[in-house]
């Protein structure tokens, strides 16, 4: 059970995600739900990594027998931050420019291009 | 034979098709060149005839975009009636269609 | 010397030209602005050089796997490394040298365009370098064998292409084409992502090859191929992930546009390899296959009505291209149905699948011709809306041209090059189930219909007043057109040679599985 309540976690957060980014029409908080999905994918990669009594792949001053964990969702999930920060730096640069231009942040009203 | 490609039920070439129509456009050159030569430059006979009424300006005669298909459209309009307003550019429908689709083709693959 | 080492490392070049091209580009901008459009079309031409180099090379000797970061010879799956490969590397195959090809062409095409169309905007080199940087989102996503990696150059592919869609402010509607654009992709991206974990936490790897090698057909696994689909789809525009295309693909600048349906097709290139490379060993039905048919069928058939009653000329043929992209999904699906059944795919799995992938290049020639030659009018005349438009083929006579052969193209009119695929998606469909090639033709047919009313409201009729000052566009945006009309009629002409060297090694690629987990872990397991 312990051992599941990362993944647990993981499910509540998508869920809110999606919550937020289907009902709420405030652009700014849909950008926020997106964020909040980033940050449940990262938790799911970061958590499959965890290894019971594994140690960071460090050499130095190591124990005599390590069990060594090979880094490799430590990485995808610093790499996906990178990307996250640039998805959400530009997402909120269009709703800046939209707010000036429409005067709204509301995703109801910001439907010029439709059918 | 260079250009011939078989689709495994048939062979389509596109040269000898080329050849084929050259052929059909000389033919009909050479009947259209057999007709008599009544047609004259700059005369009456290159305006249109519009049982006698004045020709009405350029901008007027040419067909717009919006006047095509208008009966196709409106034949279809049950169809048309129901399909366009999904599109409806509301992007937290795009994200919900998102979410149907990957339920839909999930409860598809699991059942079937 | 020089060269061999040059040659041996043309994957790292493929990437690392374009993003030093890229980077580059701001500087000339700000220190010689005068030989910065120079340097822009130097950078892009290496780029496509480089791709088609490599591409020429896995042609000619099969597929190529470069490890990064390991001393030349060494193999992909490093011998103390418990048979994982733990380098990133790129996997060149058959199917991916055939979409560096495609890329290639138009994105050189298209930047020959947009020198000269852009010459009038602000902030140029920064366009420029989200350009070159969307050319090595593409590249890199085509070429990796590496399921992360994919997913990075899929992040780059979006971000690179929203910005660019955003350019062009047009009182806010590009920033709002651009943010739903990203908002859908971002989901779709994040979800591939997720299904990378769940991969990934069962195989241990996140190599395409050691994956494939190991699969099963378990719930778990279905989701995460569900969740590729959906997220690839998202990409490319299928139905019903397909409303976020029309809005972006309408308000980018045009030149963007015919690169983003290469960028799209990437996203395609990426659904058929993990269909067939990564899970194509374990269907046991043709569940999948069906429904890969069937988006897209709804795809063709949604795409090309709504395009009939479209105003915006530019929303009409992005429509056309959610169409198009149905026929390609519809020859590959069927030839997934028929997967396993190797009596089926020599009757006509391999042709479908063939179709599908012909269809592939024959659009982004086609339809980046479309955009360049729309965007060359809206150039002239700044106007959108079909309804305002008439009589331009008096002025610009070659505009018309390069308009008609890729409308008859995309109509599949022979001898142009839709016809070909089409011709061959059309006769293996029927083999497979009637009913499905009979709705192609129609869909076919009403793409014609919808492209008589383009060119006659845009083209045809007397000449207007309001457009008495029209003028052809420059001589280079001509060019840019003139590479792609030469391919349509190209492809048109000699499509068994086409189909020989470019189609087959690709639909092979796809179709053996075998071949592409050897190529990575070399029968080491």
């Amino acid at each position: 059970m312990i051992a599941n309540l990362p993944f647990i976690a993981v499910a509540l957060l998508i869920g809110i995600a999606f919550a937020m980014i289907l009902l709420k029409r405030n652009m700014i908080k849909m950008v926020m739900g997106l964020g909040i999905l980033e940050g449940a994918v990262n938790l799911f990669l970061v958590s499959l990594g965890y290894r019971e009594d594994g140690i960071a792949p460090i050499f130095t001053s190591a124990p005599a027998d390590p069990t060594m964990v090979m880094p490799t969702v430590q990485a995808l999930t610093l790499t996906n931050i990178v990307i996250g920060v640039a998805t959400t730096a530009l997402m909120l640069a269009f709703v800046m420019l939209i707010y000036k231009k429409y005067g709204t942040v509301n995703a109801n009203e910001i439907r010029r291009l439709k059918e | 034979m260079i250009g011939t490609l078989v689709t495994g039920f048939g062979v389509w070439n596109p040269l000898i098709w080329i050849v084929v129509i050259a052929v059909a456009l000389l033919f009909s050159w050479l009947i259209w060149r057999c007709g008599e030569v009544d047609y004259e430059e700059d005369a009456e006979t290159t305006a249109p005839y519009l049982s006698g009424n004045a020709e009405p300006e350029k901008g007027a005669v040419h067909i717009r975009a919006g006047n095509m298909y208008w009966g196709f459209t409106k034949a279809l309009s049950a169809y048309y009636d129901r399909l366009i307003p999904l599109h409806s550019g509301i992007v937290n429908d795009y994200v919900s269609w998102f979410l149907i689709g990957v339920v839909i083709l999930f409860v598809v693959v699991i059942l079937v | 010397m020089n060269a061999d080492v040059l040659l041996a490392n043309l994957p790292a070049l493929l990437i690392a030209v374009p993003l030093f091209g890229a980077f580059l580009t701001p500087v000339f901008g700000r220190f010689l602005p005068k030989i910065r459009d120079a340097w822009v079309i130097l950078a892009s031409f290496v780029s496509s050089a480089v791709a088609l180099l490599l591409a020429a090379q896995v042609y000619a000797h099969g597929a190529v796997v470069y490890v990064f970061g390991a001393a030349p010879g060494t193999g992909a799956v490093p011998v103390d490394s418990g048979g994982i490969p733990v380098r990133i590397l790129f996997n060149i195959d058959g199917f991916g040298a055939f979409m560096l090809v495609s890329a290639a062409i138009v994105s050189f095409a298209v930047i020959l365009y947009l020198t000269v169309s852009q010459s009038k905007r602000s902030s140029r080199s920064e366009f420029y370098a989200l350009y070159l940087l969307l050319v090595a989102g593409i590249f890199g996503m085509v070429s990796t064998g590496d399921m992360f990696n994919f997913f990075v150059f899929l992040e780059i592919n979006s971000l690179a292409a929203s910005a660019l869609i955003a350019y062009h402010r047009n009182g806010g509607l590009a920033a709002e084409g651009a943010l739903k654009y990203l908002i859908v992709n971002t989901v779709g991206g994040l979800m591939i992502l997720f299904a990378i974990g769940l991969l990934y936490a069962q195989y241990n790897s996140l190599n395409m090859a050691v994956i494939a090698c190991n699969l099963s057909l378990t719930t778990l696994n279905l989701l995460a191929l569900i969740l590729f689909i959906a997220g690839l789809a998202t990409k490319a525009g299928a139905v019903p992930f397909h409303f976020a295309t029309p809005d972006a693909y309408s308000v980018a600048p045009s030149g963007v546009t015919a690169l983003m349906i290469v960028a799209s097709q990437a996203g395609l290139y990426g659904m058929f390899r993990i269909l067939f490379s990564v899970y194509g060993g374990v269907f046991t039905s043709a569940t999948v296959g069906w429904i890969v048919i069937i988006l897209g069928v709804l795809s063709m058939f949604i795409g090309v009505t709504m395009a009939i009653p479209q105003k915006d000329i530019k929303r009409l043929l992005s429509y056309h291209a959610v169409s198009q992209t149905g026929y390609m999904l519809l020859g590959v699906g069927v030839a997934l149905a028929v997967l396993g059944d190797v009596t089926l795919t020599n009757a006509f799995g391999q042709m479908a699948m063939e179709g599908g992938l012909f269809h592939i290049i024959n659009h982004a020639m086609y339809k980046g011709l479309l955009f360049l030659a729309v965007g060359a009018v809206i150039y002239r005349t700044g106007v959108w809306n079909l309804n305002e438009m008439g009589g331009l083929g008096h002025k610009m006579k070659w505009t018309m041209i390069f308009f008609l052969i890729g409308a008859l193209a995309i109509a599949g009119i022979p001898p142009f090059n839709g016809f070909a695929s089409k011709l061959m998606i059309y006769e293996s469909t029927f083999a497979f189930n009637p009913a499905i090639a009979i709705i192609a033709m129609v869909v076919s047919i009403l793409t014609l219909a919808s492209f008589m009313k383009v060119f006659h409201s845009v083209f045809m009729g007397p000449e207007l007043p309001e457009y008495a000052g029209v003028r052809e566009v420059p001589k280079r945006m001509l060019a840019g057109m003139a590479i792609l009309a030469v391919f349509v009629i190209i492809f048109g002409i000699v499509p068994d040679l086409v189909v020989d060297t470019l189609i087959t090694p690709a639909a092979d690629a796809l179709l053996h599985q075998w071949q592409y987990i050897l190529s990575v872990l070399g029968g080491g397991l």
